[in-house]
């Protein structure tokens, strides 16, 4: 790792004023892929201010069905509040099945938005459950937010404070990990809203990162069963294609685990 | 508590190791030290044009910086393979030049062209990336098959189309008549995967040169100190023998990866002298992907023959071994005598022929790892031997009994004489473990469910112990393969062992002490393994091959026979009585059923204080052994697996795993049983999940734990393991070796498995789910063609 300066803020503004100052700055929430990249010397920031110890983005509200999480709130925080499982226990398991106790511990809900990683679990969740994700400069919806492979419609001095969504009447995820790192070869997140809309989102298999599946969704819309799906069809060559899957295995267990998604919901 | 041959002694080493209080090479911080870091070549193939070391040596902290032209410009010898082989033609093997730090080309990404050394870690890191090295990219090859192609890029000039040498052994006419005239034929063709070693501790050294006695130490991460000393000084001409001193402390797992001198060490020690410094250098896990040497990677074409009552009459392989980018210490024994030796499985064969091509790639340097050559010739032998029973419709373990060797010793026409086993009796304890004969009820009930279940079954052999010293030398190898052992016995009674053989996870320190309890009846407290350390230690050929079983500790029995016959010298001088009248045990020596009795001690104290010796007898009780083996031992075993495969998914679920080995003399079953979980995992992780990839222009794709797939808990199921035991008759305590076994049997069974269960045989190593649902859509495709 390059040397770099580390600050702690201790509110969104003063990150904000941190970032700025510094001459090649970068946000630091949970740290799991910033120092891990910063260790293997592929980045280089110049300072580090660190975003997890603001009170004020920290944290899980319910208020109703509606649901808000601070920014900062790490996936065990999230995988273990019996409140949130009460009223939305597929979002609790989703963070259970980030990495292991070391990075659910340390790795943030806003920190994998942020990062977008395109088998990241979240992004998935966000675009099924039409969340809003909350900045310091304005409110984003989910589908506007995920822009491309690593990329967001976040500027640069943007932070998110917190992300909110409202509980469908149905929703599950299932995940399929990478067998070395354990991200998502493929993780797909469904949802059945109250006015029998359905959104799913998919992670890890898209070229272009997270995305939502329309044929699938109106399938759902019409009968929500794992068979509703049996005509629907993936585009092989719409999905990620690596030394350790191709994208017609992908587009498989997109089908499948939407499949099971839609299974194990409630 | 007996604490001898056969117990469940716990480890005496775990204390430390489980407290964190080991002591690794890295531990170590001597005075005035500095740290190395290397500068590596980024390409697979390039020239080096120009070295500007100006602005790393201006850099903070940085105390030199040395490239490959004044390595070996002092002297410094190329890195060698220490087993020469011949070709069919028999023209010897052709070995390319390695120096330590290149100095005109680079033939793999990880290629060390230069080191920098500096006060930090940090420091020497920052410098080295500051050494300018303007290269000229060249193209390269990767996949061992390519390299043999004309128009391939020639990676050493002295290796016509990177072949290295073209080698056989067997009757290539009479197998091929034989096979000709089979009644049935199966032939496979096989891919070895390759693997990365992924030692926990990386491979790590520190160099000490003391300019006043002109005299080096050397602590480095070694699973053979005394043959790193001899190497170092007598082929690099680092240092003379009695002027170097090697170290290998705690040792954090080798399989393998650490018997061979790299080029850090080489290159520490020398700039070591150059500097007045001691010098530090602990591998980063990128550079242990990138440079470790890695294990596996054969392609190969397998023929089997069967007469019609099923017996086998020939078996013809034709395998190409990719050595990567040079010769590692004893590269050209792995795919050579180490494997095709094997390919007589427990079978009795008359007729086997097979043709080894090894070749130059632009890849990193490939030697033994945990298996070495054996894994190989089993996953060959094993598929064909499963895929056979399928053709021809007959169980897969009714054809294998029908072939075992059945009468001991038994010659097999590549070179080995297998002494004693009984391949049946570990057929039948694995069938009636894993309940075989139950199987298709449980697949009925596995479709229930969606779930395609399979059951595999591999009966392993393999050769450990290597071998007579004088058998190998004629082989090729630049080494005896003897081990050495000296006991001392205190003035109290307590003992020392001093081994030539070196423990890196294999609990020496308790199983050696066994021994000795065994003998004398003394609690294993009061006995200390000293290893790992040429200044305390007579010259040893360290441990791999499973060896230190069956070699180091026959050295430690025999010299425990002449501690033995003295004691009771002694103590028959003692008791006024004859020497064949003592016996000893429970830590006295005595005359059985009479009140003649003496304590251990007593007799022990008496040796040194010379008080009351036989006449002309030398005081002091201290005796030491060098133990040649007269043959290899044979481990032998049948592994069963059975899967559930996913069919939507292509995950493969280990339901059930069974054991059955054939190991000798088990000295404590609970370490047995633990090198046994341990093969397997390594063979599991073969199987399923590991592979090292490079990408066309020889990049590493899987340089880290992101993509390299290593076996974690969740993967592995519970194993059953048993013994069947045939004491080995070549050795004084009848033991076989067991390291090994595991990471041999295992894969085989799991593929075999795995494609009973999708209905499919062309699947490769690693059977990842991708893998498995491919040929899964594939052999749905076949059937709905049909």
């Amino acid at each position: 790792m390059y040397e770099t300066k580390y600050h702690k803020a201790s509110s969104a503004d003063e990150a904000a004023r941190l970032l700025a100052a510094a001459e090649d700055g970068k946000f630091l929430s949970g740290g799991q892929t910033l120092l891990p990249t910063m260790k293997q010397r592929l980045a280089a920031p110049t300072d580090l201010v660190d975003l997890s110890q603001i009170d004020a983005m920290k944290g899980i509200t319910i208020d109703g069905k509606k649901i808000t999480i601070g920014a900062v709130t790490t996936h065990a925080e999230v995988a273990s509040s019996s409140e949130l499982r009460d009223v939305c226990h597929s979002i609790c398991d989703l963070a259970g099945m980030i990495g292991d106790p070391h990075v659910r511990n340390m790795g943030t809900i806003g920190g994998s938005i942020a990062n977008n990683d395109p088998a990241a679990d979240y992004p998935a969740a966000m675009m099924s459950l039409n969340a809003e994700i909350m900045t310091t400069k304005r409110t984003i919806a989910a589908d506007d937010f995920f822009v491309d492979l690593f990329e967001t419609a976040l500027e640069d001095d943007e932070i998110i404070t917190a992300i909110s969504y409202t509980v469908p009447s149905k929703c599950g995820y299932a995940k399929f990990p990478h067998p070395a790192s354990r991200y998502a070869m493929t993780g797909v997140f469904v949802s059945k809203n109250v006015d029998g809309t359905v959104r799913v989102g998919v992670t890890g298999a898209g070229a272009s990162g997270v995305f939502r599946h329309e044929g699938m969704e109106s399938a759902l819309a019409g009968t929500w069963t794992a068979d509703a799906l049996k005509d629907c069809t993936v585009d092989a060559n719409a999905m990620l294609s690596d030394i350790h899957a191709d994208g017609a295995y992908r587009a498989n267990l997109v089908k499948v685990l939407a499949g099971r998604a839609v299974a194990s919901s409630c | 508590m007996n604490e001898g041959i056969g117990a469940r002694v716990l480890r005496k080493e775990d204390k430390r190791f489980i407290t964190g209080e080991g002591r690794y090479t890295d531990d170590i911080v001597q005075p005035n030290q500095r740290y190395a870091s290397f500068v590596r070549s980024p390409y697979a193939h390039a020239k080096i044009k120009k070295i500007n070391k100006s602005a790393a040596e201006g850099m903070v902290g940085v105390e030199a910086v040395f490239d490959g032209k004044q390595l070996t410009g002092d002297g410094i010898g190329n890195i060698i393979c220490g087993w020469m082989i011949h070709s069919k033609d028999g023209s010897p093997m052709n070995m390319g030049v390695w120096s330590a730090l290149a100095t005109e080309t680079v033939r793999y990404v990880g290629d060390a062209v230069a080191v920098v050394v500096a006060d930090t870690a940090a420091n020497a890191k920052a410098a080295a990336e500051a050494v300018e090295v303007d290269y000229e990219e060249l193209p390269s090859v990767i996949k061992p098959d390519a390299a043999l192609e004309k128009s391939a890029p020639q990676i050493h000039d002295n290796a016509k189309n990177n072949l290295i040498f073209d080698w056989e052994i067997g009757e290539e006419k009479a197998t091929d008549d034989a096979i000709k005239g089979a009644a049935h034929v199966v032939e496979l063709d096989v891919t070895n995967n390759r693997l990365a070693p992924n030692a926990i501790e990386p491979r790590s050294a520190i160099a000490v040169y003391s300019k006043a006695e002109d005299h080096y130490t050397l602590y480095t991460t070694s699973q053979n100190p005394h043959v790193a000393r001899l190497v170092l000084s007598a082929f690099y001409q680092v240092a003379p023998e009695h002027k170097l001193r090697v170290v290998a402390p705690d040792v954090g797992g080798g399989f393998g990866s650490k018997i061979y001198i790299y080029p850090e060490e080489i290159v520490c020690l020398w700039a070591s002298m150059k500097t007045n410094c001691s010098i530090k250098w602990t591998a980063e896990r990128s550079e242990s992907f990138l440079t470790d040497a890695h294990g596996r990677d054969h392609v190969s074409n397998i023929k089997i023959g069967f007469d019609k009552n099923h017996k086998i009459v020939g078996l013809k392989v034709d395998t190409i071994a990719n050595l990567g980018a040079y010769m590692s210490l004893f590269s050209s024994c792995v795919p050579t005598y180490l494997y095709a030796t094997l390919l007589s499985g427990q079978y009795d064969i008359a007729n086997i022929h097979c043709n080894v091509r090894t070749v130059y790639t632009n890849t990193t340097p490939v030697d033994a790892y945990r298996g070495a050559g054996r894994p190989e010739a089993c996953y060959l032998v094993e598929r064909a031997m499963e895929t056979a029973a399928r053709q021809l419709g007959t169980s897969p373990a009714e054809l294998r009994r029908k072939n075992f060797v059945g009468s001991f010793p038994h010659q097999t026409p590549v070179i080995m004489n297998y002494d004693v086993g009984d391949f049946a009796a570990n057929l039948d304890a694995a069938i009636k473990a894993a309940d075989y004969g139950g199987f298709e009820t449980r697949r009925a009930e596995a479709a229930k469910v969606g779930k395609l279940r399979g059951i595999g079954m591999s009966s392993y052999i393999e050769a450990c112990g290597i071998a007579p010293s004088a058998a190998v030398g004629s082989l090729g190898a630049g080494v005896g393969l003897w081990e050495s052992a000296e006991v001392r016995v205190n003035p109290v009674g307590t003992v020392e062992i001093l081994t030539g053989s070196h423990s890196h996870g294999q609990g020496h320190e308790t199983t050696f002490a066994q021994l000795v309890c065994d003998r004398f009846g003394l609690p294993a407290d009061n006995v200390q393994v000293v290893h790992g350390d040429t200044d305390k230690v007579q010259f040893g050929m360290g441990t791999y091959g499973s060896r230190s079983g069956a070699v180091g500790m026959s050295a430690i029995a025999q010299a425990l026979d002449k501690v033995e016959i003295k004691a009771k010298k002694i103590g028959a001088h003692m008791l006024e009585v004859k020497e064949s009248d003592i016996v000893i045990e429970d830590g006295e020596v005595k005359v059985p059923g009479s009140n003649k009795v003496l304590g251990w001690h007593e007799v022990c104290l008496n040796a040194y204080t010379a008080h009351n010796l036989p006449e002309g007898m030398e005081p002091g009780l201290k005796e030491g052994s060098f133990y040649d083996p007269a043959n290899f031992t044979f481990p032998a075993g049948t592994y069963i697996c059975e899967v559930e495969v996913d069919p939507e998914t292509g995950h493969t679920d280990i339901v059930q795993f069974v054991a059955s080995d054939d190991f000798g003399t088990i000295v404590n079953p609970m370490i047995v049983e633990g090198q046994v979980h341990g093969g397997i995992a390594q063979g599991i992780g073969q199987a399923l999940l590991e592979e090292v990839v490079y990408d066309d222009n020889g990049q590493l794709l899987t340089g880290s734990y992101m993509d390299y797939a290593m076996p974690r808990a969740d993967d592995l199921p519970s194993y059953q393991v048993s013994h069947e035991s045939t004491p080995c008759p070549s050795n004084p305590l009848g033991i076989k070796g067991c390291g090994e076994a595991g990471a041999i049997g295992s894969p085989p069974a799991l593929i075999n498995a795995i494609t009973d269960a999708i209905g499919n045989n062309d699947l490769s190593m690693p059977a990842t789910p991708a893998k498995v649902w491919a040929a899964i859509q594939a052999a749905g495709t076949k059937q709905a063609a049909e």
